[in-house]
């Protein structure tokens, strides 16, 4: 057992000490932060951690469920009682070890969590209003539309509310969604560094049609993105 | 049974008066558990419905969304509600926690009465929800403003919370007085099973939080009938006010189900593995009182994407991180407890065994939801669904089974064990494997819960399969979990009808239950005071 905690302690040490610095920006896009690309290299990093703590366990488990069967009715375990100083050494010891896996977390999660709500000053403001059951989107110009388009490598900031009850602005393609509420307002910050063709969906239940509640989303070239708002400002 | 009066000192009644007017904890644990089976067993079969209907794109199995919804409503309300909570504080705190501590009954039988007919006058409510024009569509979380503007009756479910949490918190009283003060002559605080340390800490919990619930609960019955706005915020209220109530006390709400879930599982280890609890100082002070204390200040991170500010979501990520500590000590002594041990197996351990898997799957899946980065994406998604499953319904419905297993021959006196408990163990084991993880794969690719339809998500693949196709495998998951809970009822039912008689002490258990009385124990439960001296505790089975 004490053999198994300490190769578990080493390969949480391992993983610390591969730990490297997120929000570099991207090379090829804009220069700001992208969220999701950021989500997908924690989430991998998250995995490894849990599944190493699962597997370690795990196998200590099965280990000893096979080797201590007992081999008659009346055999009884022959553990000895801890000291002292060995029971608080299994809480102190274990705990240090849990608890710099959830710092070394926490400051990882804190970094993604700053490239998800730290928004660029250039960054295109959208409003979006949900209703019972659709969305709405008004872009800086008064132009509203029933989908989203956004400029390709255009930094965009959704502010979002709801005029009925609670919705949820779910971007599945962006890892990110955020509550609309009534007299509310929130927002998501999006880099869209791909050109896109998705969707957003409503994540927070909101009555009987909250599963068809959804609709476009799309990033495409600056061009086609103008030539669209201005149709949709004439339409 | 040698001692003739029941424990209220009336003469014992006979026929349907012995159940219903009872005071008897045993007959009231009884009468929990057939309750809560009754509500699992409705509530699993709305399980099913939902599963089915989420195979295919569009609507199949249901007349209608709505209905969809009512489902889900009452899938969720009634697992956590009436069947998790009343299945471990109500069934398993009052049969065997007055007999683990040598009580003769708990400290206030009459108010335990009420407690259990408030809790069948909750079941019937409930049920009568499927029979109004109008049933309850609001999920068991009853978020407003959905919950006063939908045409759904949420009286039903305000009641019904009502009900239940009157009811826990007359349990709670008495089951801490039972505690405090009716221990046998001897037994000192660090003698207690661990059952008994894990109920009483899960009351404690029900104690503090439950009157934030119910506050929460009954503003939402005013908003909506009497034209108030605690919640409205065209006229000053906050939707968010509610859900900040309702979680304070339903994150803590967790921990009522799974820390006696923990306490049944420590008990059936130690004596299946004849050793004394590892660490048990440490379990007790560090383990299931940390959890009690940490308990309250990690709500938010139900509410990760519900816009708070960024300083108290990070806050609440760092304090639901913590947890991990003394969840981790319990786990700890749990694995220690297996160490130099002289294991037997049979249904009990097997159901313990895999609530060892299930509490590292369950526990270890909440740390990337514990992160509000990673939450942003994983929220209201089968991601989430998957892993409370995992560690709060399949941890702990497990743990009460293998209570049910454990203790059988204590109340039935024969053994439920055999070849039809065995092949349904691993029906139940491989169908929720077969159900859940499914869930996480496509969970993590953003599939929401809630929804009847995933049409958006109908070109989406992950490993070259279809949404569909996952969501099919747990459709059959489902499939073999109620084929094995089918066999399982079946052969409690044999069992306890015909089961091979079980000797007064089948496990070789040193727990008051097994050692100091009758299978089952007649009323005032033990032929003689119990006493213990200083030394005796239910786990030291070795000496040395």
């Amino acid at each position: 057992m004490r053999k198994l905690l300490s190769v578990t302690s080493g390969l949480i040490s391992t993983v610390l000490l591969s730990s490297h610095a997120y929000a570099e920006g991207n090379a090829e896009g804009n220069g700001f932060a992208v969220p999701n690309e950021s989500w997908e290299q924690l989430w991998n990093e998250v995995i490894l951690d849990i599944t190493i703590i699962g597997v370690v366990m795990m196998i200590a488990a099965v280990v000893m469920l096979l080797k201590y069967k007992a081999t008659s009715p009346d055999q009884v375990g022959t553990a000895k009682k801890l000291t002292a100083v060995q029971s608080i050494a299994w809480v102190l010891i274990p705990a240090s070890i849990f608890m710099a896996d959830d710092f070394f977390l926490a400051a990882k999660g804190w970094t993604v969590w700053n490239d998800y709500r730290r928004v660029p000053e250039s960054a295109m403001e959208i409003k979006v209003t949900a209703y019972q059951w659709y969305f709405e989107f008004e872009y800086e110009d008064g132009t509203t539309t029933d989908t989203l388009v956004m400029p390709h490598n255009q930094p965009v900031v959704l502010r979002m509310t709801s005029e009925d009850v609670i919705h949820n602005f779910g971007l599945p393609a962006f890892r990110v969604k955020e509550d609309m509420m009534p007299g509310r307002i929130t927002y998501i910050y999006l880099n869209p560094v791909d050109i896109k063709d998705t969707f957003v969906q409503c994540a927070e239940f909101c009555g009987n049609d909250h599963s068809v509640m959804a609709t476009s989303v799309r990033v495409v070239p600056q061009e086609e993105f103008d030539a669209w708002l201005a149709e949709a400002a004439n339409g | 049974m040698s001692t003739p009066t029941t424990t209220a000192g009336h003469a014992p009644a006979s026929g349907w008066k012995e159940w219903v007017l009872s005071t008897d904890h045993k007959r009231i644990g009884v009468l929990y558990l057939v309750g809560s089976m009754a509500a699992f067993g409705v509530a699993g079969i709305m399980a099913l419905i939902i599963r089915l209907e989420q195979m295919e794109l569009g609507m199949q199995y249901v007349q209608s969304a709505a209905q969809y919804n009512q489902f889900l409503y009452f899938h969720g309300a009634a697992m956590i509600l009436a069947f998790l909570i009343p299945g471990l504080t109500g069934f398993a705190a009052n049969y065997f926690l007055p007999l683990m501590i040598g009580a003769r009954d708990v400290a206030f039988p009459r108010i335990n009465a009420f407690s259990v007919w408030l809790f069948y006058f909750a079941i019937v409510l409930a049920l009568l929800s499927f029979v109004i024009p109008d049933a309850p569509d609001i999920m068991w979380t009853g978020y407003p403003p959905y919950s006063v503007t939908t045409s759904g009756n949420t009286a039903f479910y305000v009641f019904t919370v009502h009900l239940l949490g009157f009811s826990s918190i007359l349990g709670a009283v008495n089951f801490l007085v039972t505690v405090i003060y009716m221990r046998a002559p001897g037994m000192g605080w660090n003698q207690l099973n661990m059952f008994v340390w894990t109920t009483i800490a899960a009351f404690v919990i029900q104690l503090v939080f439950i009157p934030v619930l119910a506050a929460a609960v009954t503003l939402l019955l005013f908003d909506k009938y009497l034209g108030t706005h605690f919640y409205d915020p065209s006229a000053g209220g906050d939707v968010l006010l509610y859900q900040n109530l309702f979680w304070f006390y339903s994150h803590p709400a967790v921990y009522v189900i799974f820390l006696p879930a923990v306490g049944i599982l420590f008990d059936i280890m130690a004596t299946m593995c004849k050793n004394r609890v590892f660490n048990y100082k440490a379990a007790v002070y560090v383990g299931i009182w940390g959890i009690v204390a940490i308990s309250g200040i990690v709500w938010v991170h139900h509410l990760y994407v519900a816009g708070m500010p960024d300083w108290i979501r990070l806050g609440h990520m760092v304090t639901t991180l913590l947890i991990s500590v003394p969840v981790g000590i319990l786990t700890l002594s749990m694995w220690g407890t297996l160490y130099k041990g002289a294991i037997t197996y049979n249904t009990a351990m097997m159901y313990a065994v895999s609530c060892l898997y299930l509490i590292l799957l369950g526990g270890l899946t909440g740390i990337p939801l514990a992160l509000p980065s990673m939450t942003l994406h994983l929220s209201e998604t089968s991601y989430v669904h998957a892993h409370f499953h995992f560690i709060m319904a399949l941890f702990s419905a497990f743990a009460l089974f293998a209570g049910i297993y454990y203790w059988f021959p204590k109340m039935t006196g024969r053994y439920a064990d055999g070849p039809m408990a065995t092949l349904s163990f691993w029906l139940n084991f491989i169908g929720v494997n077969v159900t859940f993880w499914p869930l996480f794969v496509i969970g993590k690719e953003g599939m929401p819960r809630r929804y009847w339809n995933y049409e958006m998500f109908s070109d989406i693949t992950v490993w070259g399969m279809y949404f569909q196709d996952f969501q099919k495998i747990a459709t059959y998951g489902s499939g073999i979990i109620a084929l094995g809970m089918l066999l399982q009822f079946i052969n409690f039912i044999k069992a306890a009808i015909n089961g091979p008689v079980a000797p007064l002490n089948p496990w070789n258990s040193l727990s008051l239950e097994w050692t100091h009385t009758q299978s089952p124990p007649g009323p005032g439960n033990f032929p003689k005071d119990v006493v213990v001296d200083e030394n005796w505790s239910p786990y030291e089975y070795n000496k040395g």
